[in-house]
């Protein structure tokens, strides 16, 4: 197995800059944006985008996180089940503009059951998707609005995403 | 992340490992939250079936595990003694292999025997869930009752805990002592000497018949009912009398730690194991109890659903 990095800190950073100006260019109401990162790596990315964003607006967004586990669509196709977190979103989401961010993008299954317990919690005016990394081979009719790096990658291979606050560094990385 | 879970069935607590446990208990933990969103329903088991075969009368136990399962988006029936073909004569294996014949994914099982559940989950492919078999387990009910001391207490290891009232035949009382043992807890059993028996002590607990020694030094009392249905005459002269010597009154109460929890797996009998007014007041986590059986029950069916089952 090789190792290849695709990201250092100081893109992952640059990146998500970036990706803070795509969203303020996005023109959300300021009153109505709100950040849900999906756990574990989303959770962090959509705090740091949050910060960003805030600095740009001058203004505070909330930032909820949901644990999709129950909302997966292959329960009985694993091998044992999966550890579900709680998910925790503080306000309430109905009829605002909400950001979910998470690490990778790949088949399109964690983000449909993110969009399915968003919706359990009320009506959003609407939804962009904000991700770190495209890595592509989508199963579903997904597309994000806001890419830190597209990576054309094997199916067999592995994007793995270390972040400070859950791994101690930033970095991204390739492994076939 | 996955958890090691690998169990098809919840039979016991006694089979259970203390990482097992604490994989119930998170995971219940995660399953509370949903009760608290718009919508209360998450599509984990959507398209599984699921039976509540209670031969034993049960409100509440069933109620809780019908609620999960729909919470879930399982489908339910509901199967009680005095309607189905038991009373005609069929027999619990031709009942269940019926139900296995419906494609029945999950039987939760309530049963004045011990050992019906065990029965049926060699006998079936299914999940099977024990809702209390006689005077054997109720292993949700010790979840839950864990999962309500450790969000209180933010423990369970070095506590306290005492068990007071009809523990002879009671299965609440042999699942905690089980589970609270092997989570390191120091259980203490205490009653009437006919309705406490020594032998308790074999479990890894302690035996008192001294009610004020008891619940002095406890973290949590857990109040057992009086038995009015099962035949108890010949166990203690009175209600009234067991109420004067063992029933949680005010003045008991007053010598009990600031902290001390008060639990009971209900339905209470106020007025005879606790005072009315000590079951409403702030400690009593009686109706937290409840909300967490629900989490507990869903956490029980989602585990019992996943992984293991080979597809067709």
């Amino acid at each position: 197995m090789s190792t290849v990095l695709i990201m250092d800190a100081v893109a992952i950073e640059r990146a998500l800059a970036r990706m803070a100006h795509e969203i303020v260019e996005a023109d959300p109401p300021p009153e109505a944006l709100a950040f849900i990162g999906i756990c574990t790596n989303g959770v962090p990315l959509a705090q740091r985008l949050a910060v960003r964003v805030g600095a740009i607006l001058q203004g505070e967004f909330p930032v909820g996180e949901i644990d999709i586990s129950m909302h997966r669509d292959d329960l009985a196709l694993r091998e044992t089940p999966p550890a579900v977190g709680p998910s925790n979103v503080s306000f309430d989401v109905t009829d605002k503009t909400i950001v979910l961010v998470d690490d990778v993008l790949f088949t399109g299954r964690s983000i449909r059951a993110a969009m399915d317990e968003i919706a359990d919690f009320g009506r959003p005016r609407r939804i962009q998707l904000a991700v770190l990394v495209d890595r592509g081979h989508r199963e579903l009719p997904i597309r994000p609005d806001f890419v830190g790096k597209n990576v054309p990658t094997a199916i067999d291979e592995r994007v793995r995403v270390h972040l400070v606050e859950v791994d101690g560094k930033d970095e991204v990385l390739l492994e076939k | 992340m996955k958890t090691d879970w690998q169990r098809k069935d919840l039979l016991s607590i006694q089979d259970l490992s203390v990482d097992e446990i604490n994989t119930v208990l998170d995971t219940a933990a995660a399953f509370k939250q949903v009760g608290k969103r718009t919508i209360k329903k998450v599509p984990s088991l959507r398209g599984k079936t699921l039976v509540n075969l209670f031969i034993e009368p049960s409100t509440r136990t069933r109620t809780s595990f019908e609620l999960a399962a729909k919470r879930l988006s399982a489908d339910v029936i509901n199967i009680n003694t005095t309607a189905s073909s038991l009373v005609k004569g069929e027999t619990l294996k031709d009942t269940a292999l019926n139900l296995q014949a419906l494609n029945t994914d999950i039987i939760v099982i309530r049963h004045s025997a011990a050992g019906a559940p065990h029965f049926l989950a060699r006998l079936l492919e299914a999940s099977v869930i024990n809702a209390g078999d006689g005077a054997h387990e109720h292993p949700t009910q010790a979840l839950l009752d864990a999962l309500t001391i450790r969000e209180k207490k933010g423990r369970i290891e070095g506590l306290d805990v005492t068990i007071l009232g009809d523990i002879l035949y009671s299965r609440v009382a042999r699942s905690n002592i089980w589970l609270l043992t092997k989570l390191g807890a120091r259980v203490t059993l205490a009653g009437p000497s006919t309705l406490v028996p020594r032998v308790f002590e074999q479990f890894g607990c302690r035996v008192t018949y001294d009610i004020e020694e008891a619940i002095r030094g406890a973290d949590v009392i857990n109040l057992l009912r009086i038995q009015h249905e099962r035949q108890r005459k010949t166990m203690f002269p009175s209600i009234g009398e067991y109420t004067a010597m063992f029933g949680l009154n005010k003045e008991r109460f007053a010598r009990t730690k600031p902290d001390a929890l008060i639990m009971h797996p209900g339905p209470i009998n106020r007025g005879v194991e606790i005072d009315s007014e000590i079951a409403d007041c702030n400690r009593s986590v009686i109706l937290e109890q409840v909300t967490n059986g629900l989490a507990v029950r869903m956490a029980v069916l989602f585990l019992c659903s996943g992984g293991q089952m080979s597809e067709p």
